[in-house]
């Protein structure tokens, strides 16, 4: 039975969900895995809604269409969540990943009654404290990965310290601050 | 051995560019191939190339600039995209004519208009008899090797063709998966140097191109293309063996995906063939011998191999993602009907335009083939062969 | 390169018409597009020099040893009529052909 993971992600221009996904695909293919990463184009705005996705399999990905049943669902700006239907099709059986600080009974309620996990996090917070400026895409690919149990934190860790000095090779003070911002997600991102 | 690696589409295109290290690259930046030239253009700068970067003002000057550099005996490359390709058209034939090797990347997307950025194939089947060798690829690897294997191919001298590989624009041209990439040297070494026969530098012999042609010519000029056309059919499979016995990476000129044994079979082109794999497996665990011949090699069209592959079928469904508009079907269904017809392989087959303007094509929508597909191999009859996949209704 | 001509099989043609040779337009006798034709009146001409090098087909014959021009090479001229145009002592007038 294969191992397929279906993620879609949910965010705004500019925001770094597409990056995000990008990153995860990167981190899942470190560990062995067959990936997908994409985005969904459209009109290329600052603020704009948009999706990317990802699959994630222990065998070759052949199947070259969006994903309309994902496992899990992440939502980068919770100001989407009441015009962006983000639960459709997502399975039950999965969870969905909002970056907010919203109560609980109004995430319930504007995720029509999803009976899956949801989880939060508070990514604004996390990113402001870690990195002194809003980042969200890194606090929420933490979260997806502890989430959906992709990989082991400490792999997660290790990849991401590695792809790090490698991107940030040219300004290593910036390696800590994401560091941080992972391990604090890792650890913060809760199931309500 | 091969690395590796994660790439997308394009950057797989621009990678290989980078390993074939042509003379000459000129490119003029549309949507969604422009990553190619801008990757390049890098490689460029970084000095990991020594091309000559041509920037040039528009796609008619980009193919220009690449007859002219190829016919000066330098190996030259391009890509592009949609109305890029439309904008070359004249200079498409010139370069075929002309029977200069150069090769494309053709990142797929819909001519225009109304205004469309995603992918189909109508750019490639405006072009698709104009003399190039068109080659399709299912993903980032299929593109990749397909450029590999493009100078071997176009430039052999019983070919001397000009070149096109395609893909998927934004389905595979911007979609990060996994890949084999093979080493510098290696590739350097299968690739080879450019050696032509005759060209324009060469002091020792002066020598004229694209001169007047007519009445008593032009046929025979265009007869040679053809011919030249049908002995790539050879040249590919070969090259395509030297590849195999090099990667370990089979081609031929379709491939056969559980066929040997299908009731009944999905023909079609690039990312789709994918999906249909995913489909057929499916199919398969239940019991239901779904099978699928993904086109490769579409110029030169494969046509006694794919009447064979497909005899004994009893129902057949072609996939065309553009629509030719002209009231009986799209431009593969017509060959693979032609190439039925000529071997006299009497299957009931039908067509399907898809995916038109980057409308996405799911699991779902090939699964809907295969259960018409049942019900045409049970009836033997088809009633309408021209139909829609995916296409919004009303009361037509 | 062997002569091309409309009886050449496909087989022996270049491909893409290509020519493997410098100075062919000598196979190619344009003498008879010419509908008017050139006619040299030598008594009236000084070899002033301004004929030749206007002829856009080279059919006005200069002699290497004494460099003085001599009569038109019929087999390329085409009557364009530039060479009596800039003669400035009606040492080319223009006939009609067949006339």
């Amino acid at each position: 039975m294969s191992d397929l993971i279906e993620i879609r992600w949910h965010g705004r221009g500019g925001q770094g969900a597409k990056t995000a996904s990008l990153l995860l695909a990167d981190a899942a293919f470190n560990t062995g895995k067959y990936i997908q990463g994409f985005p969904e184009y459209g009109p290329e705005r600052m603020g704009a809604p948009i999706t990317a996705y990802n699959r994630i399999s222990s065998d070759p990905i052949t199947v070259h269409s969006n994903i309309y049943e994902p496992d899990y669902v992440v939502v980068v700006d919770d100001t989407l969540l009441e015009s962006v239907n983000v639960t459709s099709g997502l399975k039950p059986s999965g969870a969905i990943v909002i970056n907010t600080t919203k109560s609980a009974d109004y995430l319930k309620s504007v995720l029509n009654d999803y009976s899956g996990d949801i989880y939060t996090i508070d990514a604004r917070k996390i990113s402001m404290e870690a990195l002194g400026r809003y980042f969200p895409n890194t606090p929420m690919l933490a979260a997806i990965v502890k989430v959906s149990h992709i990989m082991s934190d400490e792999d997660f860790l290790n990849d991401m310290k590695d792809s790090f000095k490698h991107k940030f090779a040219k300004k290593p003070e910036v390696i800590d601050g994401n560091m941080k911002a992972i391990e604090m997600a890792l650890n913060e991102v809760k199931k309500i | 051995m091969s690395i590796r690696e994660r790439l997308s589409g394009n950057e797989a295109a621009a990678t290989a560019m980078k390993q074939i290290n042509p003379d000459v690259v000129a490119a003029f930046p549309i949507t969604p191939s422009t990553e190619i030239p801008q990757y390049f253009s890098t490689f460029v700068a970084n000095g990991n190339v020594d091309t000559e970067f041509v920037a040039v003002e528009s796609e008619h000057s980009a193919m220009s600039a690449c007859i002219g550099a190829e016919a000066a005996g330098a190996r030259a490359m391009t890509a592009t995209s949609a109305n890029g390709l439309s904008l070359m058209w004249e200079m498409i034939y010139i370069a075929s004519s002309l029977r200069l090797p150069i090769v494309l990347s053709l990142v797929n997307r819909a001519v225009s208009g109304p205004l469309n950025i995603h992918c189909d194939h109508s750019d490639a089947m405006g072009v698709r008899d104009s003399g190039w060798i068109m080659l399709f690829s299912e993903n980032n690897q299929e593109a990749y090797d397909n450029l590999l294997m493009a100078h071997r191919i176009a430039e052999n001298e019983n070919v001397l063709l000009p070149l096109m590989v395609c893909q998927d624009g934004f389905i595979t041209s911007h979609s990060i998966e996994n890949i084999e990439l093979e080493e510098d040297d290696k590739v350097k070494k299968f690739v080879g140097e450019y050696h032509p026969n005759h060209y324009l530098l060469n002091d020792k012999e002066p020598m004229a191109i694209g001169p007047l042609d007519l009445q008593a010519y032009l046929f025979e000029h265009k007869a040679q293309q053809a011919n030249a056309m049908k002995a790539a059919k050879d040249v590919i499979l070969q090259v395509s063996k030297d590849f195999e016995s090099w990667t370990g990476r089979h081609y031929g000129l379709f491939e056969e995906y559980m066929l040997d044994d299908c009731d009944f079979a999905i023909v079609c082109m690039n990312s789709t063939a994918g999906t249909a794999k995913a489909v057929v497996n499916d199919l398969r665990a239940k019991g239901i011998k779904a099978g699928l011949l993904k086109i490769r090699v579409y110029r030169p069209f494969p046509a006694e191999e794919v009447a064979e592959a497909l005899s004994n079928l009893k129902a057949v469904a072609v996939l065309d993602r553009a629509d030719s508009l002209n009231g009986m079907g799209g431009a593969l269904f017509e060959d693979v009907v032609s190439s039925m017809y000529v071997a006299g392989k009497q299957v009931p087959i039908v067509n399907y335009v898809y995916g038109i303007g980057g409308r996405d094509t799911t699991c779902n929508d090939i699964e809907s083939v295969y259960n018409d597909l049942s019900e045409i191999a049970q009836s033997g009859k088809v009633d309408n062969p021209y139909r829609y996949l995916g296409l919004r209704k009303g009361d037509m | 390169m062997s002569e091309i001509n409309n009886n050449t099989p496909i087989d022996e043609m270049t491909i893409g018409g290509n020519i493997y040779e410098a100075g062919n337009a000598r196979n190619f006798k344009t003498g008879d597009w010419r509908s008017v034709k050139p006619v040299f009146i030598r008594e009236n001409c000084r070899q002033c020099g301004l004929c030749f090098p206007v002829c856009p087909e080279n059919a006005i014959p200069v002699s290497k040893d004494d460099l003085q021009r001599t009569d038109f090479n019929y087999d390329y001229c085409k009557g364009c009529g530039v060479c009596a145009k800039v003669c400035p002592f009606s040492a080319i007038t223009m006939k009609e052909e067949g006339v």
